[in-house]
């Protein structure tokens, strides 16, 4: 345990959450208009689909599979005793994660080559682009040569997430990991840290109740059952969207 | 009953002369700004043409609007399941190239090229990228040609018509246009507040405005495929979606929206109407014939004891009620009964109406000696010389509706969702307030005719100088009558818009940092 372990898993998580908490609120609360997906499809329509489409479905499904390894270890330590079950597991999160990585380079090089493009993309678009590449090799790197990774996973990295949230870090047990996991760490708490400054913003805003939400949206300014109503009190009545 | 009060709009078309006023006094006001260039919240088209977006009125192509669905209504194109499943990737969505690319020209190479052999040009550059670029289309790239294979052509309206009737309407001798201007409708079941995924899209209570909340909007993009008038637009640069908002800063201060106020042909006009919001959903899912008259009796009489009472339980403000009794849209709509919604089958019960062309659709061109004519002119006179004469006489009552240049059929599709009674129903009103008039000002016109003619349509001499009135004489506060916002008793309308400036549509405070 030296003090650049010390750093990259203690310090960074804990400046790279901070970060995230303070900033998303901050941006989410007063620059409401910068947090935008900022779709580029308008002015491309065509290869969008062959990066957009693999990459979103791709990092979906393994940042669920990650929580889920982070939220029930046991679980998936149980699903994955049997080695039929590990295999399916595996190879499925494998297939994904190569599907998010092709998405991502058609993405790096569709916004690179289109020449309207340019005019849409700033330069947290291009550190984005080589830090997401970067961990989705990474991952693919680790999950082909440390073999079942769901496994040791549950078992090792979760206890350390868990010692994070818990204000009392223990990195003794991921210290002996090979660098390549230790760098997929790293780059995992930096991508949380950049949230706040790039249009990953958008993943903190995922419009879920739309599922619920009636079709019709009418808001009123005042109340509009008390308004006429000379034995009610006058009340500042903000509608929701203000 | 639940009454809701609606800022709706009728649009004259006969008195349309297509010059394009509203949409630059729109475009000066509110999109004259990076990533808006292209979007014109106000457009004219030249009809028979294929609009702006090119063929919007195509949903096969857009998949806009409403369809039904077991009896209920679904959006075609957006949607909970379609719109989120979709949302990576919006298959349906259009891009910049079926509006076009926004473009400037190099006006300073006039002044400052070198000497040379050569006059200077003023080369065209896009307003994205700022090459060189070959223009190939515009906002009313369309305009005044209707004749032309390109556009009239391929106008979505054309749908069963028949290849003879078609024909007819292009030769060049019969050829009729007409202008068609278009806004958001601020539909009363608008597609677009239903597809956004974030929520930001909403209908205001009071005055039935729909906007898009800039601070909501998250460029999921799905409102631009759900509009199926096309009227919501995004916002390539800030990655946001923007449309239409009726002025209503202005409206609230009690002015009239910019297009309206501009309006040359004074052909606009605005005013309150009251409707009974629980009619909302039949009437939407109503059948295709008769989703017209659904959404005229949804329109509730100002005039009513009953729904006076019912408006004021429901918050509505005694000046908004006085507002929908002298509305000019309640009178041509419900009254009159001359005004239809642009394309009623796409069930979002647009608040838009149009009262159908008469001229020059009704008209007819006959070949006429004209040299006798010529002859009596001063030879200083501009002297035409052709034997064309453009006939709008009537000797038979209804004559020329059984010859009219434009088949039924393209306005129908239009305007009365393919019922061809209706637009014949309007037409005849429009030809009678004519003849009556023909009677008070030349008198050629016996009274018992009169009386015969507007009997068939069932409008009385009251009415009839009334929609001649209005049609004719409206001044402007005839023509708008805007009900106070009562900005007193609304945080949201207390905000002095003057304070705003700086922030979306007067610019933007917090800027998006995108490109170079």
């Amino acid at each position: 345990m030296n003090a650049f372990d010390n750093f990259t898993l203690i310090a960074l998580p804990y400046i790279a959450l901070a970060v995230f908490l303070v900033g998303s609120i901050y941006r989410y609360t007063y620059r409401g208009f910068q947090v935008s997906s900022l779709s580029s499809q308008f002015l491309e329509g065509r290869r969008l689909f062959y990066g957009s489409v693999p990459f979103h479905w791709g990092v979906l499904f393994l940042f669920c599979g990650h929580l889920i390894a982070f939220c029930f270890p046991n679980s998936v330590l149980a699903w994955n005793s049997q080695p039929v079950r590990l295999m399916i597991l595996e190879v499925t999160a494998f297939i994904f994660g190569i599907s998010m990585l092709i998405g991502l380079i058609n993405l790096f090089i569709r916004r690179y080559t289109t020449p309207r493009l340019k005019f849409v993309t700033n330069q947290m678009d291009f550190v984005l682009y080589v830090v997401l590449i970067t961990q989705t090799f990474l991952g693919l790197w680790i999950a082909y040569n440390f073999r079942w990774g769901s496994s040791w996973f549950s078992s090792l990295l979760t206890p350390y997430l868990y010692s994070i949230f818990k204000f009392q870090p223990e990195i003794s047990g991921i210290v002996p990991l090979p660098w390549t996991v230790k760098l997929h760490i790293i780059f995992a708490f930096l991508i949380i840290g950049l949230i706040p400054f790039s249009r990953m913003i958008h993943f903190l805003v995922p419009p879920i109740d739309y599922i619920w939400r009636p079709f019709q949206q009418v808001m009123w300014n005042w109340n509009r059952k008390k308004v006429r109503s000379p034995g009610a009190e006058w009340s500042v009545h903000r509608p929701k969207n203000n | 009953m639940e009454v809701r009060s609606q800022i709706s709009m009728v649009f004259h078309l006969d008195k349309c002369i297509g010059c394009h006023t509203c949409s630059i006094a729109c475009k000066n006001i509110w999109t004259d700004r990076k990533g808006a260039e292209y979007m014109w919240w106000n457009n004219v088209e030249t009809k028979p043409g294929t609009g702006y977006p090119t063929r919007w009125e195509d949903q096969s192509i857009y998949k806009g609007g409403w369809e039904k669905n077991n009896g209920s209504i679904v959006l075609r194109g957006a949607g909970k399941r379609r719109g989120l499943t979709n949302i990576f990737y919006n298959p349906n969505l259009p891009v910049i190239d079926d509006y076009y690319e926004p473009f400037t020209y190099k006006y300073l190479d006039l002044i400052e090229s070198p000497e040379g052999d050569d006059q200077p040009t003023a080369r065209p550059i896009s307003l994205i990228t700022g090459e060189p670029i070959d223009i190939k289309m515009g906002p009313n790239w369309d305009d005044d040609l209707s004749g032309t294979p390109d556009y009239a052509r391929n106008d979505p309206n054309m749908e069963g018509l028949s290849q003879a009737e078609q024909e007819v309407m292009f030769q060049l001798e019969r050829m009729a246009f007409f202008y068609l201007p278009r806004i958001c409708n601020h539909c009363l079941n608008p597609a677009c507040v239903a597809s956004c995924p974030s929520g930001a899209i909403y209908k205001r209570g009071e005055d039935g405005v729909v906007l898009i909340n800039q601070e909501v909007c998250r460029a999921w993009r799905m409102c631009v495929t759900a509009c199926p008038y096309k009227k919501s637009y995004y916002n390539w640069f800030t990655g946001k979606s923007e449309k239409c908002i009726l002025c209503f800063p202005r409206l609230e201060a009690g002015l009239a929206p910019a297009c309206m106020h501009s309006c040359v042909g004074r052909i606009r006009y605005l005013g309150v109407m009251l409707y009974d919001a629980s009619k909302i959903q039949s009437a939407a899912s109503a059948n295709t014939e008769s989703l017209i008259q659904q959404q005229l009796d949804m329109i509730l009489d100002p005039f009513d004891k009953n729904v006076i009472r019912a408006a004021k339980m429901n918050g509505i403000a005694d000046s908004t009620i006085h507002a929908a009794q002298f509305s000019p849209v309640y009178k041509y709509v419900k009254k009159w009964k001359i005004a239809l919604p642009l394309h009623a089958e796409f069930r979002t019960l647009p608040m838009l109406f149009y009262v159908p062309p008469l001229l020059p659709v009704m008209a007819t061109v006959k070949q006429v000696d004209n040299t006798q004519q010529s002859e009596k002119m001063n030879p200083m006179a501009k002297y035409w010389d052709d034997n064309w004469l453009y006939d709008t006489s009537t000797k038979d009552l209804w004559g020329t509706l059984d010859q009219v240049r434009f088949p039924l059929k393209y306005l129908a599709n239009m305007l009365s969702a393919g019922n061809e009674e209706f637009i014949k129903d309007k037409w005849k009103k429009l030809m009678a307030v004519r003849i009556y008039r023909r009677q008070v000002t030349v008198g050629d016109v016996s009274s018992e005719k009169v009386d015969q003619v507007l009997q068939d349509c069932g409008l009385t001499r009251e009415d009839a100088e009334g929609i001649f009135y209005l049609t004719a004489l409206a001044r402007f506060e005839d023509r708008f009558v805007i009900p106070p916002a009562h900005r007193e008793q609304a945080i949201e309308l207390m905000d002095f818009t003057g304070d705003a400036k700086g922030e979306v549509g007067f610019g933007i405070k917090n800027p998006i940092r995108r490109g170079n």
